[in-house]
């Protein structure tokens, strides 16, 4: 059973000095209990204390950090089976795969895409994270030219073989980047397990089903090997669900700690077909991959796995926000519609479609309503004409245009007679209260 | 450490609704695991796909989700016939958004003569969706219910502001009601229990839970279905088992994002796949929340998800 966080607290020095980065050892205490901190954050627990703890603590699924620097995914760590009982931590890793085949134009031309095919959404950036080099050509030489040519466009590697000697290969090029190495399977299971901590690299065992990765990840924690990632083998896409929702729950229901890993899937090798491999990979976003290995990156297929990705992985109890600001949507002029919203990002995202939609060249502001939607910020007196008006005084649209006129959602009609007071000049008009009848009311509008 | 595969316990089973009438009926409905969790328990029945015609010529359409349907857009018997024809619908959803008051504003006899034509010239079954406005839909609705009965079509959306009189007309004639509510689980449940107090028996009602697609907010339909799935399946709540309908095509194909061109930016890739991705890719994570019937339109889209649905239930 896990250790409750006072049992936690007992074993820890007790001496608040904040360097876990929560100001209290009750506080890490009880983020250890909650699987939130990982023990090492804390410089002084004893090496008895580590012990005791070290089981007892560690977070049903561990997280694997593959690759290093700040930019190196983290995959695992989940909690839940279902995102509303909490939320899902760590969205999967997209890799693509390169074999050490593939002609050097190819080869750059896709560590190129793993840099480029970036996406700005709501103030976050949506990319992939991995390369995964495949050494097909059963040559150790080769492939050591692959991974140093990866390594030096700074992408984070997954080195695939099955054969010790290429991994050795491609780690001499590459160790310092800690690359995961992929896969350690029954046959050689010792060598690579060996190259896995001579180096310190993250490694993946290869099994057929949960229950042969179970017996192979208790040998690699027998020899101290933890950063571990599973693959059950499967490739058809009934049984690589099923070994998905199987692994998770073992780990998380059952606390089954030798399935207590991330896992990394392969809809690149479960068809041909590029479209059906992004059906395929938006299943394993939903359903418990820690890792998605694709064919190639389209952005076609990546972007739409990228917003899935964000949306499913996003706090159910954090909405995500949109800055504050002005956002001018289809070249708008000086007598262009001035309207105003909230920075709820589903809200900004329905407005600024539905504006574009209307082609009307239009100035839309957005409030930050701490990320509350139009509704639910005016009923907690967030959205309301003392709010809105300073707002709209200072965020400096009434230089960009001649007119006085502004236009505000629907549900906020009962504030129009507040914000005539609050802005004199301006004529507060009453917009539709539905994103989807902004066009045909824009269509109306005039200055 | 011995391993021993986890199940859920379930205690509950999603009822079994059949739509349409005659040899081209088909029952939704009736697992008793979630989503393709074959492992635990069974799916009876396969989700179904039905295909969107609308009842007017489509405005600002992707030029990929039109092109499929080029010549027939016009007609929507000839449209729902392509469907069937062509792409081999199981369902059609005949969109009437020519009732919109914001829009059209047809009125709701003309609008009735429609449906029935297009009843007439399908034998699958046909959904029925208005446009959200109560006091249109109710016009529209009731006048529809009356002048197909005995088609046994499928009514929505039927929300709390409008059910009495539709779901009257709607037992009165003898079609299916799909209760629909904004992202809310309680809401839901509370729909569910109004309608069946107003006597529409539980064989004639399907759920409409409000879907989005990706970047738009799908997870909020995503977790409210699973929220439903496991109130229905593993908490014996009775009032959320009965099967969900997602209406998710003309979410996706509203955005912008099936609409930019790759010559625009070069980073989304061709505008034609993305539409297809993004639609397929939504109804995919519906399907995995617990979707019993989906709304969609593109025929490739279609194509890629009946291939998941068979793989995913191959034994």
């Amino acid at each position: 059973m896990p250790l409750t966080g006072i049992e936690i607290f007992k074993l820890l020095p007790k001496t608040n000095c904040g360097e876990c980065g929560v100001p209290t050892c009750l506080a890490f205490a009880m983020n250890l209990a909650s699987g939130k901190a990982e023990l090492s954050a804390c410089p002084y627990v004893t090496e008895e204390a580590k012990a005791n703890l070290e089981e007892a603590s560690a977070p049903p699924i561990l997280p694997v950090t593959i690759g290093v620097g700040p930019e190196a995914p983290k995959v695992g760590g989940e909690t839940v089976m279902f995102r509303h009982e909490k939320r899902f931590e760590n969205p999967p890793a997209l890799a693509i795969l390169i074999s050490d085949t593939m002609a050097e134009a190819e080869v750059k031309a896709r560590l190129d895409k793993c840099l480029q095919l970036q996406y700005e959404r709501v103030g976050l950036t949506l990319k992939p994270d991995l390369v995964a080099l495949k050494a097909d050509s059963g040559d150790t030489h080769k492939f050591e030219t692959l991974v140093n040519q990866a390594k030096v466009s700074g992408c984070r590697l997954i080195l695939m073989s099955e054969n010790p000697d290429i991994l050795a290969a491609g780690l001499k090029a590459g160790a310092d980047q800690k690359p995961l190495l992929y896969a350690a399977t029954e046959g050689n299971l010792d060598r690579v397990a060996g190259l896995a901590r001579e180096n310190s690299c993250p490694v993946a065992v290869k099994a057929s089903g949960p229950e042969g990765l179970a017996q192979l990840t208790e040998k690699l924690t027998a020899a101290g090997i933890r950063n571990i990632v599973l693959d059950s083998g499967a490739r058809t896409v009934r049984q690589a669900l099923e070994d998905q929702v199987i692994i998770r729950s073992a780990a998380l229901n059952k606390k089954f700690r030798p399935l207590g890993f991330p896992t990394i899937t392969f809809p690149a090798e479960m068809t041909d077909d590029p479209m059906k491999e992004a059906v395929i990979a938006s299943m394993f976003i939903a359903k418990y991959a820690g890792i998605i290995v694709l064919s190639d990156f389209r952005g076609e297929s990546l972007f739409p796995l990228l917003v899935e990705s964000m949306n499913i992985f996003t706090d159910p109890q954090r909405p995500l926000s949109t800055t504050e600001g002005i956002y001018e949507i289809n070249n708008p002029s000086e007598n262009s519609p001035v309207l105003i919203t909230s920075n709820f990002s589903l809200t900004y995202f329905i407005i600024s479609g539905e504006i574009e939609n209307s082609k009307i060249p239009s100035w839309l502001l957005v409030k930050d309503t701490e990320g509350l939607s139009v509704l639910t910020s005016w009923a907690a007196g967030k959205f309301s004409a003392d709010i809105i008006a300073p707002f709209v005084k200072k965020c400096g649209v009434m230089d960009k245009v001649k007119h006085q006129k502004l236009v505000i959602p629907g549900y906020l009609a009962a504030e129009s007679g507040g914000l005539e007071e609050e802005l004199p000049g301006w004529e507060i008009l009453v917009g539709p209260r539905e994103g989807a009848h902004i066009p045909a009311y824009l269509k109306t509008w005039q200055p | 450490m011995a391993f021993e595969i986890p199940k859920t316990t379930y205690n509950g089973k999603i009822k079994e609704i059949k739509l349409g009438k005659g040899d081209k009926a088909v029952t939704i409905g009736g697992e008793s695991s979630y989503p393709f969790y074959l492992f635990e328990s069974e799916m009876p029945h396969l989700p179904r796909i039905a295909m969107d015609v609308y009842d007017c010529p489509p405005v600002e359409w992707a030029e990929a989700a039109l092109e499929p349907f080029a010549g027939v857009t016009d007609d929507p018997v000839a449209w729902a016939q392509k469907c069937l024809k062509d792409y081999g619908a199981e369902m059609i959803c005949l969109q009437l958004l020519s009732t919109d008051p914001n829009g059209l504003d047809r009125g709701a006899d003309e609008a009735a003569e429609v449906v029935k034509k297009v009843a007439e010239a399908i034998d699958t079954p046909l959904i029925v969706w208005g446009t959200a406005n109560h006091d249109k839909d109710t016009e529209v609705l009731r006048r529809v219910a009356e002048v197909c009965q005995d088609k046994n079509l499928i009514l929505g959306p039927v929300e709390e502001g409008d059910h009495k009189k539709i779901g009257a007309a709607a037992i009165g004639y003898h079609h299916t009601v799909i209760a629909s509510t904004p992202i809310d689980i309680n809401l839901a449940k509370q729909l569910n229990i109004l309608l069946g107090n107003l006597g529409v028996p539980d064989e004639l009602l399907v759920m409409d839970p409000t879907v989005s697609g990706i970047g738009y907010g799908i997870e909020y339909a995503y977790s409210v279905m699973e929220r439903m799935r496991m109130a229905a399946l593993t908490q014996q709540d009775e009032k959320l088992q009965f099967p969900i309908i997602c209406n998710i095509a003309k979410e996706t194909w509203k955005t912008k994002e099936t609409k930019i061109s790759e010559s625009e930016n070069p980073k989304m890739g061709d505008a034609k796949k993305r539409g297809i991705l993004l639609e397929a890719m939504s109804a995919m994570t519906m399907l995995l929340a617990g979707g019993d019937v989906l709304i969609m339109r593109h025929p490739e889209a279609i194509k890629l998800v009946r291939e998941m649905i068979a793989e995913l239930t191959k034994a």
